[in-house]
C-alpha cells in the first residue's frame, strides 16, 4: 500500500515485478487473450462478426483511459480510489452546463477541466499535507460523489446535443470507434512518458524509494502531483466519453469504475506495492477483460457472474508465477 | 491532564458530543436517551464491521471483500431460514459465523501462503463473493415473508432495555477490547503494524498473524451478514453495495492508520458512531439525505488532515507509556 515502506528486495529489473525466468508477464497476458478470444469464437457465432467486435472495444476504453494514468500513480506508490467519483462529478458539471445551453466544445472543456481540478484536489491533499492517498481518496471519492448527489438529487440529466454523441458513439473509420482510437493513442503516450522519458524513470525511482530519491534531487511531490493532475484529467475525459455514449448523467454514473480500473492496473502487472510495471500490461489487461465482460454477456451470462470470472482471473493470473516458481524450487506451501 | 488529551479518543468524544450539540439545537429532542439509544443501536452493524476491519488494517493489510462477505453470508443465512424455518436462530448465527470465517480464512491463506498484497487479494474476492451470491441465490431475492418471525425478531427482542442487536454489539466490543489490550495476538497484531520486520525478529509469525486478522474480519462479516438481513428484512445481491469503504471510512474517522500499527477499539467505535450519527440527524434536522456522502467525505478528510501529525510518530504506540514514565 501507500506510503508504507515495505521491506523487499531489490527487483532485479524494474519493470518486471512478480515474474519468473520463464515468462514474461506481458507474455502471459497475450496467452490468456488469445486463449479467450478462441473459446469466445467458439462459444459464440455472433463473436467472430466486426460490428460485435467493434461493441467489444466499448467495455474497456472508458475504463482503460483511466487505468493508463492509474498505472503511472501506482508505479509510484500511491492509489487514486476517487476516479469513479470524478467522472460522476465532471459529468454533472457538463449537465447543468447543457441546461444553461453550452455547446459542445464548451461540454468537453468542462468535463476535461473539472477532472482536472479534481486531480489536483487529490494531488495538493497527498502531497502538501503528506497524507496516505488511499485515505485521502476515500475521503474524497465521498466528497465528489456527495456534491453530484447534492447537484442532481434523484433526477437525471438529459438532453445533451447532437454533436456531443460522437464522443461516445461516433466511428472515425468503418467500424474503428473514436474511443478505441482514443485509447490507443493516449496508451503510446503514456507508454512513450512511461518508458521513454526521465519523467517515467523517476516515477518508477518513486515507487522502489521515495526517500532515496528525494536526497538524489527527484522532486517527489511535484512528480506525484503531476501523477494525480493526470489521473484527474483522464477521469474527466472518460466522463466525457461516458456522458455521450450514454447521452445522460445520473448520480450512479461510473459507479465501481475505481475497483475496475485498479483491476485492469494489477492484472496488467504494475505492482500495488509500487515500482514496477508497464504501460504495454495495462493495454493488454484491459483487452482481457473486455474480452472476457462481451464473451460472457454473448453467453447470457449475468453481469454479477462476470465479475467471479474477473476476480478469479486477477486472483490466479496474479498467484500463477508464485505458484510455479514455489512448485520448481519444490517448496510448496 | 495533558497526558489525558494525547488519547485521540477523548477528541473523538468531544467531536460527538459537539455534533450532538450541534444537532441538538435544530431538533431538540435529539440528544434524548431514548433517541442516542436508538442512535447506538442503527449504528450496532457498522461497529462490529468496522472493528474487524480495525484488526486487519493494524497489521497494514486491508480487507475490501468483507461487504461482500456479508452479503454472502447473509444471503446463505436468510435462504436457510426460508428453506427450514425450524433452524434455531443460534445454530443460524454459528452458520453465520462459519460461512464468514472460511471467506475470510481464503484471503487470508492468499496473503499469508503466496503473499499476494492483501488489497489485490481482497479486491479479487470482493467481486467473487458478491458474484457467488448471485449463483447461490440465482439472482433471487429472499423476502421478509420467507423468512420466520424468529429470524427477524431476534435481534429486536429488548433485553435489560436495549435491544438484542445492541448487546451484540456491545459484547463485540468488550471481546476485542480484551483481545486486542489483554492477550498476546492482540499486542502482536499492533506489533506487526509498527515493525514487520522488527516482529519477525521479536518471534511473531507474521504470515500466520495475518491469516488469523482475515478470519477474524472474515468472522464478522459474517456475523454482520446475519444481522444486516434480519434488520432489513430482504437478502438480495445489492445487499451492502459498496459499503466495504464505508467501513473503511470509520475505521479512518476513529483515527487507525491505514500505515498499521495505530488504532484503538475505541477509536474504531466511536469512528462508527460519528458516521451513524450523521446519517440518523440529517433527516430530523430536515437536511436532504443526498448531503450525506458529501459530508462524510469532508468528515474523513478533515480527521485525516488532523490525524496527519499523529502518523508522523509512527512506531512509537506501544512505548508512549513508559515514554512518558
Amino acid at each position: 500500500m501507500s506510503d508504507t515502506p515495505h521491506p523487499r528486495r531489490i527487483p532485479d529489473r524494474l519493470d518486471k515485478p512478480l515474474s519468473s525466468a520463464i515468462f514474461s508477464w506481458e507474455a502471459l497476458l497475450v496467452v490468456i487473450a488469445v486463449l479467450i478470444f478462441a473459446v469466445n469464437s467458439f462459444a459464440s457465432p455472433y463473436f467472430l462478426d466486426p460490428w460485435s467486435l467493434s461493441d467489444l472495444t466499448f467495455n474497456f476504453t472508458e475504463k482503460g483511459l483511466i487505468a493508463l494514468a492509474m498505472a503511472l500513480l501506482i508505479i509510484s506508490g500511491e492509489i487514486d480510489l476517487s476516479v469513479a467519483a470524478i467522472v460522476a462529478l465532471a459529468s454533472t458539471m457538463m449537465g447543468m452546463a447543457v441546461q444553461s445551453g453550452a455547446g459542445t466544445p464548451v461540454l468537453v472543456a468542462i468535463g476535461v477541466v473539472v477532472g482536472l481540478g479534481c486531480g489536483a484536489f487529490n494531488g495538493l491533499l497527498v502531497t502538501r499535507l503528506g497524507l496516505p492517498s488511499i485515505v485521502v481518496t476515500i475521503g474524497t471519492m465521498s466528497l465528489f460523489r456527495g456534491i453530484a448527489f447534492i447537484i442532481l438529487g434523484d433526477q437525471a440529466y438529459k438532453g445533451y446535443p447532437e454533436s456531443f454523441a460522437f464522443f461516445g458513439q461516433g466511428y472515425v473509420w468503418w467500424v474503428f470507434s473514436f474511443e478505441l482510437a482514443l485509447f490507443l493513442v493516449a496508451a503510446l503516450i503514456y507508454w512513450f512518458v512511461l518508458h521513454r522519458t526521465s519523467f517515467g524513470r523517476k516515477v518508477f525511482a518513486i515507487g522502489n524509494n521515495p526517500v532515496a530519491c528525494q536526497f538524489s534531487g527527484v522532486r517527489v511531490g511535484r512528480i506525484k502531483f503531476i501523477l494525480f493532475c493526470l489521473t484527474g484529467l483522464m477521469s474527466g475525459i472518460a466522463s466525457v466519453l461516458i456522458t455521450s455514449r450514454l447521452g445522460s448523467t445520473r448520480p450512479s454514473i461510473a459507479q465501481g469504475y475505481e475497483l475496475e480500473a485498479i483491476t485492469m492496473v494489477v492484472l496488467g502487472g504494475v505492482s500495488i506495492l509500487g515500482g514496477a510495471g508497464s504501460i504495454l500490461g495495462v493495454v493488454l489487461a484491459a483487452f482481457i477483460m473486455g474480452l472476457v465482460t462481451f464473451g460472457l454477456g454473448l453467453l447470457n451470462v449475468p453481469g454479477i457472474v462476470m465479475s467471479i470470472f474477473i476476480g478469479l482471473l486477477l486472483i490466479i493470473v496474479i498467484a500463477l508465477p508464485i505458484v510455479w516458481r514455489r512448485l520448481r524450487e519444490g517448496r510448496f506451501a | 491532564m495533558k497526558n489525558f488529551l494525547k488519547y485521540r479518543e477523548i477528541w473523538l468524544l468531544a467531536g460527538i458530543a459537539v455534533l450532538i450539540g450541534l444537532i441538538s439545537t435544530r431538533f431538540p429532542g435529539f440528544a434524548d436517551p431514548a433517541n442516542l439509544r436508538q442512535v447506538f443501536n442503527d449504528t450496532s452493524i457498522l461497529m462490529i464491521l468496522a472493528l474487524g476491519q480495525m484488526v486487519v488494517i493494524l497489521t497494514r493489510s486491508i480487507d475490501l471483500s468483507m461487504a461482500s462477505n456479508l452479503c454472502f453470508t447473509g444471503m446463505v443465512v436468510a435462504m436457510l431460514n426460508a428453506a427450514h424455518p425450524a433452524i434455531p436462530i443460534p445454530v443460524l448465527i454459528a452458520i453465520a459465523l462459519f460461512v464468514g470465517l472460511v471467506l475470510g480464512a481464503i484471503n487470508g491463506f492468499l496473503v499469508w501462503r503466496l503473499n499476494i498484497p492483501s488489497i489485490v487479494v481482497t479486491l479479487g474476492t470482493l467481486t467473487i463473493y458478491r458474484g457467488a451470491t448471485f449463483v447461490v441465490s440465482g439472482g433471487a431475492w429472499v423476502n421478509a415473508d420467507q423468512m420466520s418471525p424468529d429470524f427477524i425478531n431476534f435481534q429486536r427482542a429488548a433485553f435489560l432495555g436495549l435491544p438484542v442487536l445492541s448487546w451484540i454489539a456491545i459484547i463485540v466490543i468488550a471481546l476485542f477490547f480484551l483481545v486486542m489490550t489483554r492477550t498476546q495476538i492482540g499486542r502482536s497484531i499492533h506489533a506487526i503494524g509498527v515493525n514487520p520486520t522488527a516482529s519477525v525478529y521479536a518471534g511473531i509469525d507474521v504470515g500466520r498473524t495475518k491469516f488469523i486478522v482475515f478470519c477474524i474480519s472474515g468472522m464478522i462479516g459474517g456475523l454482520a451478514g446475519y444481522l444486516w438481513i434480519s434488520r432489513y428484512v430482504i437478502a438480495s445481491v445489492e445487499v451492502a453495495n459498496g459499503y466495504e469503504l464505508n467501513i473503511i471510512a470509520a475505521c479512518v474517522i476513529g483515527g487507525i492508520s491505514i500505515a498499521g500499527g495505530i488504532g484503538s477499539v475505541g477509536g474504531a467505535v466511536l469512528g462508527a458512531l460519528f458516521l451513524g450519527i450523521i446519517s440518523n440527524a440529517l433527516p430530523v434536522i430536515n437536511i436532504s439525505p443526498f448531503w450525506q456522502m458529501a459530508i462524510s467525505g469532508s468528515a474523513i478528510i478533515l480527521a485525516v488532515v488532523l490525524n496527519a501529525r499523529g502518523e508522523r510518530r509512527q512506531g512509537r504506540i506501544i512505548l508512549r507509556k513508559a515514554e512518558a514514565a
